[in-house]
């Protein structure tokens, strides 16, 4: 069911299979001024570079997760996944094909079908005029899954009480629910199409602590039943501890470190990554004395030049200011740092303070 | 221990709706000593920011304090006229929100509203408060400050934002601070910033500091005391070790216990079942005693008051002098 027979598994460079291959993947917008004020005031053509060349295999059966601060294109990635935008370069792979440059949409269809999308805000993703069964039917009906209306209001009730909730539910509106019902209810929605990979973007930011710790047991839960491939995007470390077998962080549109979860909060080695998990406060070991990093993200419209980084790095030398890393792999990851290449990277201790 | 700065005392912040009278904040009383920053955290519909606005007296109508009382130094604030707060507001209490571009006017230069607020509240020339603006903006740490002071909030990022409206809120050297979520929209290499400006402002000028968040990794690092509300209710208060590590309320309990950790991995995260009960539905009793696991005929019935079990207190059954974990507890 999962394989669709004809096209041969790709593996990754550990032998797994992938279900997502990501290579070059690059989206460019035109931000330029109208063309008369560039004409007569001599304003110039700004491209914004919100994803600048990403290579990242997403095994199956396991979540990836990227993380990042603002601006940093992690959900423009997303959105590139489940073909909301096109990429300006670079392939997208996607059980076997090439999906970046698809544009038809009843070639898009199979695709979509197979890949779903939950959002950050509950309150917003479902329709108030519609009820929850209506709601949770679309895709079935979207796709033309089922037609008989029997069969659609069985499966609706099944999925509901998939993810929690009644299958009576369905006959009540989206605002006679919670925030974590509703983001349940989003979660039977993406569900309902049997898709192989959902695209989780900030799936539990706007809820309370109290029941973001039920939505992320449900999402952990269902992949173990459903065999499901998730990308989680969120800027929430600790979320990421807990959903993410392979990490991924981003900066200003690019990659700088990926590797497995335990081994990047084991021993992370991008001097971003370091910066990341220091100064995120921790309820279990406060830092009380912290003393944070200075600066700020630079505009990605005009990023620094070499390694985007440099401007922050307590570890940056001349050629990080001109030359962009590239993405080294070894035994415990992969990372774009020239401290790291050239060996003077200084040891991680959990407790250091990256900041001088 | 010296007089508290604030004192709350049965603070009830309602708002009449055509439905029926809502009890958005209902019987909370808290102290807060000087230089002391004081957490109150909750998750959303707890009343935290409603109990900030109540005490700045900036609830929105139709919302009103119904009961309780509000001393400032030995003042009561609450029942003071428009006019009146006006002039505590700003001189006594600074205020900082979540979203700094709302708090800034886009219209004006960071410097005119900083020397603005300062004449409104001090006796000084346009000069003196130019030159006073321009110490505050170096004092929250703006990078090329003098350049700064005529230019645009616009032309600040989220973080410098952030700290032209500490900055602003300073200006006329208040007692006290009530912060609303002010590291909320900001990334998290800047929180750490803010927080941390936060408590050095604190320690320097003998400010204190109502820390209003729903994230407790800030209240840990950034709290001396911590307030939590649930459904409108003070449920624990106590110094923010102990309500971290050892609470004593069941909900606090479960708060910390589901809250996910970067150091460590568990196949599951602790989860208490259901959801806050809305404004319109709070149940008899103890509000929290539908998602208790220790919750026994009492909670269900009499709604339990605060007990005190130094350092904290916290408003249990569990903990009335015949409550079981009170036993435990002498008894080990």
């Amino acid at each position: 069911m999962r394989d669709d027979g004809h096209t041969p598994p790709l593996l990754d460079e550990d032998g797994r299979p992938v279900l997502v291959r990501l290579r070059g993947l690059t989206k460019h917008f035109d931000v330029s001024p109208p063309l008369l004020s560039r004409v007569l005031e001599g304003k110039r053509r700004r491209i914004l570079k919100a994803v600048d060349g990403i290579d990242l295999d997403i095994p199956r059966g396991r979540t990836t997760a990227l993380v990042g601060e603002s601006g940093c294109g992690k959900s423009t990635v997303a959105r590139m996944l489940v073909t909301l935008y096109t990429p300006t370069d670079g392939d997208l792979i996607f059980e076997g094909t090439e999906i970046g440059r698809l544009r038809d949409r009843h070639a898009l269809a199979p695709v979509r079908r197979r890949m779903q999308m939950i959002f950050q805000d509950p309150f917003a993703s479902l329709n108030p005029r519609w009820r929850v069964g209506r709601i949770i039917a679309e895709p079935i009906r979207a796709h033309g899954l089922m037609d008989d209306g029997a069969a659609i209001r069985r499966r609706v009730a099944e999925l509901l009480e998939h993810v929690g909730l009644r299958a009576t539910d369905a006959d009540r509106f989206p605002h006679e629910f919670s925030g974590g019902q509703r983001q349940r209810l989003s979660i039977a929605r993406a569900l309902a199409s049997s898709p192989h990979f959902l695209v989780c973007d900030e799936p539990t930011s706007a809820l309370d602590v109290s029941v973001q710790a039920q939505i992320l047991n449900l999402l952990r839960d269902l992949q173990r039943e459903l065999g499901l491939t998730y990308l989680v995007i969120t800027h929430d470390l600790a979320v990421v501890r807990f959903v993410a077998d392979t990490i991924g962080v981003m900066y200003l549109g690019r990659l700088c470190e990926l590797a497995p979860a335990d081994a990047l909060f084991a021993a992370p080695r991008h001097p971003y990554t370091r910066l990341l998990i220091e100064t995120v406060p921790d309820l279990r070991v406060p830092d009380r004395d912290r003393r944070p990093m200075a600066g700020e993200v630079p505009s990605p419209l005009a990023p620094p030049p070499g390694c985007a980084f440099h401007t922050r790095c307590p570890l940056a030398t001349e050629r990080c200011m001109s030359e962009r890393p590239a993405m080294i792999r070894d035994a415990h990851g992969t990372v774009a740092c020239h401290a790291v290449e050239e060996g003077r990277l200084p040891d991680w201790t959990p407790a250091q303070r990256t900041a001088p | 221990m010296t007089e508290p700065l604030l004192s709350v005392r049965d603070l009830r912040v309602q708002f009449p709706t055509r439905r029926g009278v809502l009890t958005a904040v209902d019987g909370v009383s808290f102290d807060i000593h000087p230089g002391e920053i004081l957490g109150v955290v909750g998750e959303s519909g707890a009343g935290k920011s409603q109990t900030g606005a109540a005490i700045i007296g900036l609830l929105e109508p139709p919302g009103r304090i119904a009961g309780g009382r509000i001393i400032l130094e030995g003042q009561r604030i609450d029942g003071l006229t428009q006019e009146q707060l006006r002039k505590v507001r700003g001189r006594k209490i600074g205020a900082v929100f979540q979203d700094p571009l709302t708090s800034l006017n886009p219209l004006y230069t960071v410097g005119r509203q900083l020397t603005e607020t300062i004449r409104t509240h001090l006796d000084m020339s346009e000069r003196a408060a130019r030159a006073r603006a321009l110490e505050l903006l170096q004092e929250v740490g703006i990078p090329g400050a003098a350049d700064r002071l005529d230019a645009y909030p616009h032309q600040f990022s989220g973080g410098m934002r952030q700290r032209v409206v500490i900055a602003l809120a300073l200006c006329a050297n208040p007692r006290l601070i009530i912060a609303d979520e002010p590291t909320t929209a900001l990334d998290v290499s800047i929180q750490a910033q803010i927080t941390s400006l936060l408590k050095r402002l604190c320690r320097e000028h003998d400010t204190a500091v109502m820390l209003i968040t729903h994230d407790m990794g800030v209240i840990a690092e950034t709290a001396d005391r911590v307030a939590v509300l649930y459904g409108g209710r003070l449920a624990e208060v106590g110094p923010v070790d102990d309500v971290v590590n050892r609470p004593l309320h069941p909900y606090t309990e479960g708060l910390m216990a589901c809250i996910p950790t970067t150091h460590d991995r568990p196949p599951r995260l602790a989860q208490i079942e259901g959801s806050m009960p809305s404004l319109t539905a709070m149940p008899d009793g103890c509000a929290f005693h539908p998602r208790c696991p220790h919750a026994h005929d009492r909670c269900v019935a009499e709604r339990p008051p605060l007990f005190d079990h130094a350092p904290s207190s916290a408003a249990c059954w569990l903990w009335s002098s015949e409550g079981t974990r009170t036993l435990e507890r002498t008894r080990a």
